[in-house]
């Protein structure tokens, strides 16, 4: 089990938290005009990387605020936890 | 809001009236329901001064502003859910006119007031080997080092969300726990406590 560290409420076990999949993929602004396969990309198609992932989670059982996490995914380290808004800094990828 | 004297707690399927006078001389574990606890919910911008002095002067106490802390105890208190939302606690029946107050000191602001006290209902848990009992289902570190008097956290104990509040050092604990939760909670509470001698109380 992962232990994260919720930026209000200290480190808790992940069964506390919820995960929002991968973070800072923007909605297209003018998505009447988009082909099928363009909406399709921003809908399903994920980074998917091994390595470092920029991911959206909320801490559900505690203060149920969300926040982006920066996770290793082959070591599950996790590198950096920054506000919903912030750019993604540092990393690769993604 | 309803006729308070209809009111009936989750835990009166138990019948716990009748277990009071259980002899527990060696009890090191108290339990009981605290069934006169009305709960609002709150939520307003700390940022916002003059908004947090008004409800400060309603309440007679400022709001915790750091996480997972609190001020006052039991029936008057207010207890940090977020950073920008509380549960403000006060003695049964008065929730109303609290939150007519609290609202009427809001006016203007951008915040939110509701009577949550129906959902979720309040367990003393207390004694000197009430942590073990806690231990036994949250994987928080309750420590003194880590977790005192004065401090609060939604968790989870035995699986079931609750918000937990430290309110003394000998150690006393309130567990809110959803109304629907309560019957399940209070057993396994029973049985996890029962090897240091229980004591069961029928609530005040």
């Amino acid at each position: 089990m992962l232990q994260i560290p919720c930026p209000h409420c200290g480190p808790r076990d992940e069964v506390e938290f919820s995960c929002g999949g991968e973070a800072h993929i923007a909605r297209p602004k003018e998505s009447d005009a988009l082909s099928d396969a363009e909406w399709a990309d921003y809908l399903f198609m994920r980074a998917n990387p091994k390595g470092v992932l920029a991911e959206r989670w909320c801490h559900t059982l505690g203060c149920r605020r969300w926040f982006n996490v920066e996770r290793d995914t082959v070591s599950h380290e996790i590198l950096r936890v920054y506000p919903m808004g912030e750019p993604r800094g540092g990393g690769s990828g993604a | 809001m309803s006729d308070p004297s209809l009111h009936q707690s989750p835990l009166a399927t138990l019948h716990l009236g009748g277990r009071e006078s259980e002899a527990a001389p060696d009890a090191l574990v108290q339990l009981a329901e605290r069934r006169a606890v009305g709960k609002l919910n709150l939520r307003a911008d700390p940022a916002n001064t003059a908004l947090m002095q008004a409800l400060e002067t309603v309440l007679g106490y400022a709001l915790p502003l750091a996480p997972n802390r609190t001020n006052g105890a039991g029936e008057r208190g207010a207890l940090w859910l977020g950073p920008d939302e509380w549960l403000v606690t006060v003695l049964s029946g008065q929730e109303n006119a609290l939150l007519e107050a609290l609202s009427q000191a809001a006016a203007g602001h951008h915040a939110a007031l509701s009577n949550v006290s129906d959902a979720r209902i309040v367990l003393s848990l207390s004694g000197p080997r009430a942590r073990e009992v806690l231990e036994k289902g949250c994987s928080l570190d309750l420590h003194p080092r880590a977790f005192q008097t004065g401090h609060c956290a939604q968790t989870r104990l035995a699986r079931a969300a609750i918000l937990l509040h430290q309110t003394d050092d000998a150690p006393a604990y309130d567990i809110h726990v959803a109304w629907s939760f309560a019957v399940y909670l209070w057993v396994w509470l029973e049985d996890a406590a029962a090897e240091y001698g229980l004591a069961v109380g029928d609530g005040e």
